[in-house]
């Protein structure tokens, strides 16, 4: 009698109603693979964005991400499949991240996380993508560790902070080999992962580090932060801010007349409202870097013409000179790629197709970058150029 | 049972039971429904994970952590009548420490009483000042604490503002669950356990001495109770019961930072038990409910709330138990 209720049990066990996933039967050397929300017809992807709270200024990445996908879909759609992007608000909060990530894969069942935005948020779902083994692809962060083999599921796309922090170091040993360097920084991985590897970077050589100063994502402003570096009298000012926090920073070091450093602006906090909210006359001389193509630069590019039309069509609250929208749109075309390069239509044929990307050329990236992933590769974009702001938009170093 | 034994009640404290002896005081059922209900309540809560998708599954297996999480604050808020504004704190510091052992290599069942005896520390060293002091005081004290824990989480802790990801428990292959099955059933059985661990509780003569303090403290003081000791004990073990909440919460989420153990969560918590219904069993779980699903603080929510309590001011079981009389009026 016992046995029989342990053989029920597990019988009731083994079973849900509910949950049956779908699993690929042909063909041959793909049986077993997972393909939850992908069908020859349409694929369902979901976004985690921050669309409100202190990070909403990357809200604008969402927007190029599904005006690409609304301007594939117009056109046949990726491999002949329409393309269903959903986005969900985390509010830059971790926890939320992962609540909505897990709403995405267990409630509406996409098939592949498109786009985690924010380094707390990404490492935050990358233990549970990688649990469930849902792919989570190109996620909007620059930090090394998207590229760490015990996580196969997650992939990163821009150039790493410390790619970024070593174009810095390098910019600075050229034009000015004996500067001293005051940082402002955010407390977490991204802050520390730019502002290590700059001080390696520099390590040995007449650029020093001679102040730094952090600050908390949850902090009213850095006004402290600001004063406190002003008193360094450094050369350089090296700003690892979000746009929040950066803007402040960039408006203190614009009134503050006894201080006149070279402003640094890391590319994360280059975004257009950071422009708008702090017009040309505060921004002239500021540096930062880039790897795909400025809307307004470019504007003539053909590529970006595109872009622009797409995004006017089908988001029409979206800002088609805004350089996020443009990131957002670059990196939907990674993704596009990815997905018409699926050798088996599963996530671990996703998988294996993003880290087997050779030199794909993206119209909006600048010349001569490429994305390009390979064994032993897993960063898909690698180069950086440095821009200067002139009177009114950013111009080639 | 008639209902004229409900004598002694006191409409101004709602459906609260009053201060109440071994055989004085009011007899009232707390669960005024024929007992094979329960049974079916019991047998619906274990067929749960088998019927129910991954997602709705997961935020029923978060009803039940802020059930037990509630019941803890049920026995400061409701049987003993002071303001606690520091349980998301408590609730914060089981899931770090939770976490922190899961991602140390400490094998899961070893966190959940490390993670209630933590709280239960703190709980001591902050309750045993403040609950000399009267309630007001003990609701700043506990306010006071609310706030420092977050930031002092994003300074001190593992991880950071980042937060802190960790394994959740594995189903034993022997079983053939999903892992969110299994924890669901984890959590249901504490979840049964702190239960019944607060009925035995309540009705011990130390509950019932928290009571008899809540209605008069000098009349319980003459009587030869302790106010300080039994508060600071029962505000302790409040606080173990929010610890161990705190653990099965990071064994549900597998993840946890700061700002989900923000002072909005204990507000939220109080808000929870007080809608619920202060000082039954039952209050909890529809305080929980409310606590789950309950929108972000803002304006809705907010409406939300004042239409409830206006509705219901002994919270949603005072109107349940109301209803069976109500139902026997009509029938006259």
């Amino acid at each position: 009698m016992r046995r029989l209720v342990l053989v029920a049990l597990l019988l009731v066990s083994a079973c849900r109603l509910t949950s049956a996933e779908v699993t690929v039967s042909s063909p041959a050397e793909c049986a077993g693979q997972r393909a939850d929300g992908l069908t020859p017809g349409k694929v369902l992807v979901g976004g985690v964005y921050p669309l409100s709270g202190p990070a909403s200024a990357y809200a604008a990445v969402a927007q190029g991400v599904s005006a690409y996908f609304a301007w594939a879909n117009a056109r046949g759609g990726v491999a002949g499949r329409q393309v269903e992007f959903l986005v969900r608000d985390d509010g830059y909060q971790p926890a939320r991240a992962v609540e909505e990530a897990r709403r995405l894969v267990d409630s509406d069942r996409v098939f592949a996380l498109f786009q985690t935005l924010g380094t707390p948020s990404t490492a935050a779902v990358r233990a549970y993508a990688n649990q469930r083994g849902v792919p989570q692809l190109f996620v909007a962060s620059g930090a090394s560790e998207w590229g760490d083999a015990a996580y196969p599921w997650t992939i990163g796309f821009q150039p790493t902070y410390a790619a970024e922090a070593r174009v810095y170091a390098r910019h600075l040993l050229e034009t000015r080999p004996h500067a001293t360097v005051a940082v402002l920084y955010q407390n977490d991985d991204f802050g520390h992962e730019l502002l290590t590897a700059f001080e390696e970077a520099v390590a040995g050589t007449g650029v020093q580090v001679v102040a730094r100063r952090s600050y908390e994502v949850m902090d009213a402003d850095v006004q402290a932060q600001m004063a406190s570096l002003a008193e360094s009298k450094a050369g350089v000012f090296l700003n690892v801010g979000t746009p929040k926090f950066a803007a402040q920073a960039l408006a203190a070091d614009a009134a503050m007349t006894t201080w006149n450093p070279l402003h640094l602006l890391n590319g994360v906090a280059n975004t257009p409202s950071l422009i708008a909210a702090l017009g040309p006359s505060a921004l002239r001389g500021v540096l930062t870097t880039g790897f795909y193509k400025d809307p307004v630069t470019w504007e003539t590019d053909p590529a970006v013409r595109t872009f622009a039309d797409a995004v006017r069509r089908h988001v029409p609250g979206a800002d088609p000179s805004s350089s996020q929208v443009m990131f957002g749109w670059t990196s939907a075309a990674a993704f596009a790629a990815a997905l018409e390069r699926m050798e088996c239509p599963s996530r671990e044929g996703l998988m294996a197709a993003a880290r087997d990307l050779r030199d794909v050329e993206i119209g909006t990236l600048l010349p001569g970058i490429t994305v390009s992933t390979g064994p032993g590769d897993p960063y898909p974009v690698e180069d950086l150029r440095v821009f200067r702001f002139g009177d009114s938009g950013w111009e080639a170093v | 049972m008639s209902a004229g034994v409900s004598t002694g009640h006191d409409p101004g404290t709602g459906h609260r039971r009053p201060a109440v002896g071994q055989y004085a005081g009011d007899r009232r059922r707390a669960w005024p429904y024929p007992r094979w209900s329960l049974g079916v309540a019991v047998a619906g809560a274990v067929s749960v994970p088998f019927l129910v998708p991954p997602y709705p599954l997961h935020q029923v297996t978060l009803v039940l952590v802020y059930v037990v999480a509630l019941l803890g604050l049920d026995l400061v808020a409701g049987h003993g009548g002071l303001i606690s504004l520091g349980h998301g704190a408590f609730f914060g510091v089981g899931a770090y420490a939770a976490a922190i052992l899961l991602s140390s290599g400490v094998p899961y069942p070893v966190t959940l009483p490390v993670a209630g005896l933590v709280a239960y520390g703190l709980g001591h060293a902050f309750g045993r000042p403040a609950v000399r002091l009267s309630g007001v005081y003990l609701a700043v004290v506990t306010f006071a604490v609310a706030v420092a824990v977050p930031p002092l989480i994003r300074r001190l802790a593992p991880g950071g503002a980042m937060g802190l990801p960790v394994r959740t428990p594995a189903a034993p292959s022997l079983t053939g669950l999903a892992d969110d099955q299994w924890v669901y059933l984890l959590v249901l059985a504490v979840a049964a356990a702190a239960f019944t661990l607060m009925r035995s509780v309540v009705r011990s003569s130390w509950g019932r001495a928290l009571v008899a303090l809540r209605g008069d403290a000098g009349a319980a003081e003459i009587l030869g109770m302790r106010p300080a000791a039994i508060r600071a004990h029962a505000f302790a073990c409040s606080a173990l019961y929010a610890g161990l909440a705190g653990c099965l919460f990071t064994w549900t989420t597998g993840f946890v930072a700061a700002e989900s153990f923000t002072v909005t969560l204990s507000i939220t918590l109080l808000a929870g038990i007080v809608i619920g219904g202060l000082g039954t069993v039952s209050g909890a779980v529809i305080g929980a409910v409310v606590v789950t699903f309950l929108p972000a603080p803002g304006l809705v929510s907010g409406l939300a709330l004042i239409l409830v309590l206006a509705v219901a001011p002994s919270g949603v079981t005072g109107l349940a138990r109301r209803a069976p009389a109500f139902l026997r009026k009509d029938r006259r």
